[in-house]
């Protein structure tokens, strides 16, 4: 295998990636870094922090001072976190459930034809997310694609105020990352033995019980790979919640632009942030132990 | 056995008999799947061709707002910076994703090696947001301040991981035989490089810089929290026309935007669909 870097190998390693690791370790790694540390400093009005320590950005999170300097529990944010968290499931649960029979359909097709779909699956993927989400407020606005037909036929009078809700906002996040479902569900059904399948046929089992006790189960770490693909961007999304929801039904995301643009709480927006990569940290650490689980499966076998 | 099959698929249609691990309506979701991927954009593209003021209000067909996007200044400046920005960053990601693909592909094993491939996977994992409101911080703290060259390090960073994964696909799916043959007729170790593994490697560099370049044209949250005035992308620019009022320009420039990363996706499967077969025979 090693047949480049026969001689001085170790420091030709390290010279080849030393600039990946030092541009992402100084515009990426070092930058989360002080940005956990903003999180501990007491915010400066006109934007930036104070050097002076203090938790006051994670007691914000739950806490706000009354008019007597008395700390008193403030829902607020919480509720946003809890509604990020809502809108995110909900997202990706309509994301599996949607995108599971296409990847399953397109595994059954011959490969020609496989590939062409998969191109197909990509392509919104890779063009422009803040130009798909807009193209949804032309369709679910006031007088939009949906309404403008029903209300020429005389079904509606007025509009169905489709925008500017939660069901827009999941919307909008089921169609952003409904690709991201779809392949790697597609990469493991693609392996799965279809004897198998046969098999289980011969055995009395029907469609059902077979998708449920054989496919399901052999291709679980795709299934489980796309949940965690599709939950991290909503989680942290800022397009869909500010163009469908109007800016007023904060997700988690925005709100932390919203701390960084016009809010000027630096602090807070920092530990919003931290919240939101802890979020992450936790998902990754689930999907690593379901490979992990899977891998020593599969050395048993 | 054709035949037999012909048989089978025949007798299979009229009894209605699904083949196993068929289910009925799989093809009718599916249809109705990609219906829903593509109807916005459709639809998207259509109203840039309403010549009303408003995009709702449909009056006739008309390219006027096409004419009126390519001669905005705002628009032709932000198209500028955007091309800028994406061209440095595919370069300097590409080159920096290609010697770390080598390291880590035909390295062999050495400690550090999954965590190195962690790094730079990184900016994967993390979201957008967050990777923004991090480069912000960071700059604004230590006070540097470039216009457009602070975007376009933000870009590298986040574009070396799409760089980097076609290319170490590229490098794990190729033969070493063709470098072997070469080291043994005397080529000196720089000549098997530039002259074999190079031009062995390239779909993998022009497949991982087409992605690179997809990535950076299309960003548009990191650009809004770290550009400031002055480096305005498209995207950027799109968002506030979005804000200020929804006209058919909106659509118009974004029908322009999407079709040119549709073709530069299109070129990237053409690549790499070509490299696969190579690897193959």
């Amino acid at each position: 295998m090693s047949t480049w870097l026969p001689k001085g190998a170790s420091s030709r390693r390290w010279l080849g990636l030393a600039p990946s690791y030092i541009v992402i370790g100084i515009f990426m790694l070092i930058p989360m870094v002080i940005m956990g540390v903003f999180s501990f400093l007491e915010p400066n009005p006109y934007g930036g922090v104070k050097a002076v320590g203090s938790f006051d950005a994670y007691v914000k999170l739950f806490f706000e001072y009354d008019l007597e300097d008395q700390l008193v529990f403030n829902p607020g944010y919480i509720n946003i976190v809890w509604r990020s968290f809502q809108l995110s499931i909900m997202a990706t649960v309509l994301c599996l459930v949607v995108g599971f029979p296409v990847a399953y359909y397109i595994t059954l097709q011959p490969e020609n034809k496989r590939n062409f779909y998969i191109y197909l699956v990509t392509i919104p993927f890779w063009t422009n997310l803040l130009i798909r989400t807009f193209a949804w407020i032309i369709i679910l606005g006031r007088g939009g694609v949906i309404e403008l037909p029903l209300q020429k036929l005389g079904i509606i009078d007025d509009s169905l105020r489709m925008m500017y809700s939660d069901g827009a906002i999941a919307v909008g996040l089921t169609y952003s990352y409904l690709p991201l479902m779809v392949l790697p569900i597609y990469a493991s059904l693609e392996k799965l033995d279809f004897r198998l399948l046969e098999a289980a046929s011969d055995l009395y089992a029907n469609r059902w019980v077979t998708m449920w006790k054989v496919v399901i189960p052999l291709c679980k770490p795709g299934v489980v790979a796309g949940c965690i693909l599709v939950f991290i961007p909503c989680i942290g999304a800022f397009i869909a919640p500010n163009l469908l929801g109007g800016g007023k039904k904060l997700m988690l995301g925005s709100l932390v632009q919203f701390q960084f643009s016009s809010a000027r709480n630096w602090p807070f927006g920092a530990a919003l942030s931290m919240l939101l990569l802890s979020a992450v940290v936790v998902s990754l650490i689930f999907y690593a132990r379901a490979a992990k689980k899977r891998a020593l499966m599969e050395g048993e076998v | 056995m054709s035949d037999h099959m012909n048989e089978t698929k025949n007798i299979m249609k009229k009894k209605k008999i699904l083949p196993v691990g068929h289910f009925r309506g799989l093809g009718a979701w599916t249809f109705a799947f990609f219906i829903y991927l593509y109807v916005p954009i459709v639809v998207l593209v259509f109203y840039s061709f309403n010549s009303n003021r408003m995009v709702m209000n449909w009056e006739g067909f008309g390219i006027s707002w096409y004419l009126k996007a390519f001669s905005n200044n705002n628009i032709q400046q932000a198209v500028l910076n955007s091309l800028i920005v994406a061209t440095v960053a595919t370069a300097c990601a590409t080159a920096i994703a290609t010697i770390g693909a080598l390291v880590l592909a035909r390295g062999g094993s050495f400690k550090g090696k999954t965590l190195s491939l962690g790094l730079i996977t990184l900016p994967l994992m993390v979201p957008e947001i967050v990777t923004a409101v991090a480069v912000l911080i960071f700059f604004s703290s230590i006070g540097m301040n470039l216009g457009l060259g602070n975007v376009i390090i933000a870009h590298i960073t986040f574009c070396i991981p799409f760089a980097f994964m076609p290319i170490r696909a590229r490098l794990e799916g190729m033969d070493t035989t063709l470098e072997q043959a070469a080291r043994d007729l005397y080529a000196t170790e720089w000549e098997t490089f530039r002259f074999v593994t190079v031009p062995l490697l390239m779909p993998g560099i022009v497949a991982g810089a087409m992605l690179a370049f997809v990535i950076s044209l299309d960003d548009f949250i990191i650009t809004l929290m770290v550009g400031g005035a002055g480096s305005t992308t498209l995207p950027v620019y799109i968002y506030s026309m979005i804000r200020r009022g929804l006209t058919p320009e909106v659509n118009a420039i974004s029908t322009v935007l999407l079709f040119f990363s549709i073709a530069i996706v299109t070129a990237y499967w053409i690549v790499s669909k070509k490299s696969q077969t190579k690897t193959v025979h």
